[in-house]
């Protein structure tokens, strides 16, 4: 949709507005479009003939009212500040532990949980070369595993967002822990944080995991089994950050991830879900870049569009399922390994971008993710940030404080534009998973990370100390933490042994249930992986089960 | 017959281990082929029998290893495994993120370069064009003393 300005009545206006574009023009001489990393073009000065208000109420309104622009509550930061939701994730479960009661006791309200590589990759802690085990994540292969993760941890009390494409093992196994605790499934509560599987078909290589039918198949088993028996769990958290990170624009990831979102919903209505029953507990997880104005317009415009999506086009009623909830996340690939102190001034004004957006969970990166795994210490800074941005800073004061600014309303009706024909896009390719299929969206992100390099490369895009400001300098960076490697190979051990002594008979049947639900049209296979994990078959066994019965992924694109 | 060394460089350009991310591989893969270099490229997850049979096939005088997420630490392995099949001549670069502490073990390993992130077009053009050169200088030593 584009939105021509209105000629307001201003007497005198166009006279000062030319004076002004003379006295610019004669200090500045010829001058070159300036850009965005959207590819809209930025102006000098914004005024009311860019935004003036006509259509407050259309496209605006307040705070909790539709189409949520300002913001999806009414109180937003005032009345409950963003959930701090620290991405961890490091070498064995009772490492992971410490970790994790550390940041309870410091006061966390939610944690999160990132497996190791190996587990991301479908495969067990004992087919993988040790050396590789829990640098990026936590080895969590079994129920016993988790039990470990958790161990104090008060699952139904606290949120944990699980970071684990489909087939959601770490879900299964927390129920498992949940059953053995006596907590009610019910009052569990949580995000499969990157369920996800289209984004990670484009953008993270998903492909060696799962089919992508069988992914597709998979994660609508998992929304209804959820619905069913885990109702506070979110099983849907569509993923706009692997595309960004991968080069897409920040326009072109809004549109991707909504088409997504547009093609879960539609798989459900499909599968016969109620939309009202599942649309409430979508959730977002986006990259937020140093571009400050276009990220804060990009995630304006996309609540707006999200409003009118699910209510018109989706046809959802219930107000709950128009709100955008998103989670954000600092985006990793701003930052430098040259003079990587400045890494907490980029990661600072990330992250404003995203408070000053509103968004309901933020992850803030450490300042030497762009040289090794965050250490305890840098992770320490890059939560002071966000405690600082809210305490000190008092970024939570006024709800949208960027709102009405003529640059930022112009921008946000850009970006909705730019968005809407991303969208458009798509759905004349036939919607995401057949554009995804045909490698289209994969093709529109390489060219947008090449065209980005490109500008990067010649200088017409300025990263501090790396095509402009370089200095002499010494590593300031604490050397990298890895895990014990004896402890590590200790946990290997226990894990091999575990899967001799445990009942092989119970084992096979569980693996064969899971086989047949594949095979079904109406046996739930979520529902099967749960009972597989907890008659003790691991993650590893789940994902090969199911390769075999769904299919092996393959590359969509390549180059 | 036209000379070896007219012939452009050859370079795989691939990723070992666990880690998914390829914007830095893809772009490096783009830079080379610009250049005129002839790029086989695969998709992350590569295993390292997988990469030395098809550094074999394919005759690569250079091979660049990227790698975000902690996966340079099997590099040496693979430089074992490239000098037990007789590909000791192939150059390796990695590049990505390596912590500093870990770099000497991939360079006495014999990794020829290491790039961080921020790493410039021209300087991973030269360097491989170079080490492509090297890589056959190296080849035909070997093959010279081979066949007396």
């Amino acid at each position: 949709m584009t939105r021509t300005a209105i000629q307001l009545p201003l007497p005198g206006f166009e006279q000062a507005q030319g004076e002004w574009r003379a006295q610019y023009a004669r200090q500045i001489g010829d001058e070159k479009a300036t850009r965005n990393r959207s590819g809209i073009e930025i102006q000098p000065l914004y005024s009311p003939r860019d935004w003036n208000g006509e259509r407050y109420l259309e496209d605006l309104g307040f705070p909790g009212q539709f189409p949520f622009t300002r913001g999806i509550y009414p109180t937003m930061h005032r009345g409950r500040t963003w959930t701090q939701r620290q991405l961890i994730g490091l070498g064995t479960p009772e490492d992971y532990n410490r970790r994790v009661r550390r940041i309870i006791d410091a006061g966390a309200t939610a944690i999160s949980l990132l497996p190791c590589c190996s587990g991301f990759r479908g495969i067990d802690c004992d087919e993988v070369d040790p050396v590789l085990l829990g640098t990026c994540g936590t080895v969590i292969n079994t129920t016993d595993h988790m039990d470990s993760a958790l161990d104090g941890v008060p699952i139904g009390e606290i949120s944990t967002a699980m970071n684990d494409p489909s087939p959601f093992t770490l879900l299964a196994f927390t129920l498992g822990v949940a059953r053995r605790r006596g907590i009610d499934w019910r009052s569990v509560t949580g995000t499969s944080n990157q369920s996800d599987y289209i984004s990670h078909f484009i953008a993270n290589h998903q492909f060696y995991r799962l089919s992508l039918p069988g992914s597709r198949r998979v994660l609508l088993d998992h929304i209804e089994f959820c619905r069913r028996h885990v109702p506070n769990w979110n099983p849907v958290s569509v993923v706009g950050q692997h595309m960004q990170q991968a080069g897409a624009t920040p326009a072109e990831t809004m549109g991707f991830t909504l088409s997504t979102a547009i093609q879960y919903a539609e798989d459900c209505i499909a599968r016969g879900m109620d939309i009202d029953d599942v649309l409430r507990r979508f959730t977002f997880f986006f990259d937020i870049s140093i571009s400050l104005f276009e990220e804060v317009a990009k995630f304006r415009a996309g609540r707006r569009i999200w409003a009118r999506i699910a209510r018109d086009r989706l046809g959802a009623k219930d107000p709950a399922c128009w709100r955008f909830k998103f989670h954000g996340q600092t985006s990793g690939v701003d930052l430098t390994q040259q003079q990587p102190l400045n890494n907490i001034a980029r990661v600072s004004i990330q992250a404003i971008a995203g408070i000053l957006s509103g968004l309901q969970s933020l992850h803030t990166d450490a300042y030497d993710e762009a040289i090794a795994c965050p250490s305890e210490e840098t992770a320490r800074v890059a939560v002071a940030t966000q405690n600082i941005l809210r305490d000190e800073a008092r970024l939570c004061d006024v709800i949208d404080p960027l709102g009405g600014s003529y640059y930022v309303e112009r921008l946000t009706d850009q970006m909705e534009a730019e968005i809407e024909g991303v969208i458009a896009k798509i759905d004349a390719a036939g919607g995401m998973y057949k554009a995804a299929e045909a490698g289209l969206v994969q093709t529109m992100i390489g060219e947008s990370a090449l065209a980005f390099q490109e500008q990067v490369d010649t200088g017409a895009r300025k990263i501090v100390g790396v095509n402009c400001y370089q200095i002499e300098e010494d590593p300031t960076v604490p050397p990298a933490e890895r895990p014990d490697a004896e402890a590590m190979l200790r946990h290997v051990e226990r894990f091999k042994a575990f899967k001799g002594e445990r009942s092989q008979r119970e084992v096979a049947r569980a693996l064969d249930a899971l086989a047949r639900a594949a095979n079904s049209t109406d046996e739930n296979v979520f529902e099967k992986v749960v009972e597989a994990t907890e008659a003790g078959v691991t993650h590893g066994e789940v994902v090969s089960c199911l390769r075999r019965e769904l299919g092996f992924g393959h590359p969509l694109i390549v180059a | 017959m036209m000379k070896v060394d007219a012939l452009p460089i050859r370079v795989l350009v691939t990723k070992i281990g666990l880690d998914g991310h390829d914007r830095g591989s893809r772009i490096v893969a783009a830079y080379l082929r610009d250049a005129g270099m002839e790029v086989i490229y695969t998709p992350p997850w590569q295993t390292i029998p997988g990469v030395v049979k098809l550094a074999t096939e394919e005759d690569v005088d250079v091979i660049g290893i990227s790698s975000l997420a902690t996966d340079h630490l099997i590099v040496p392995k693979m430089m074992d495994a490239l000098r037990t099949t007789g590909l000791g001549h192939v150059r390796v670069i990695v590049g990505g993120i390596v912590p500093d502490e870990e770099k000497a073990a991939l360079l006495a390993a014999g990794v020829s370069r290491i790039f961080g992130p921020g790493a410039g077009r021209e300087e991973i053009v030269d360097c491989v064009a170079a080490l492509g050169q090297q890589s056959r200088a190296a080849r035909s030593d070997e093959f010279s003393e081979a066949t007396p």
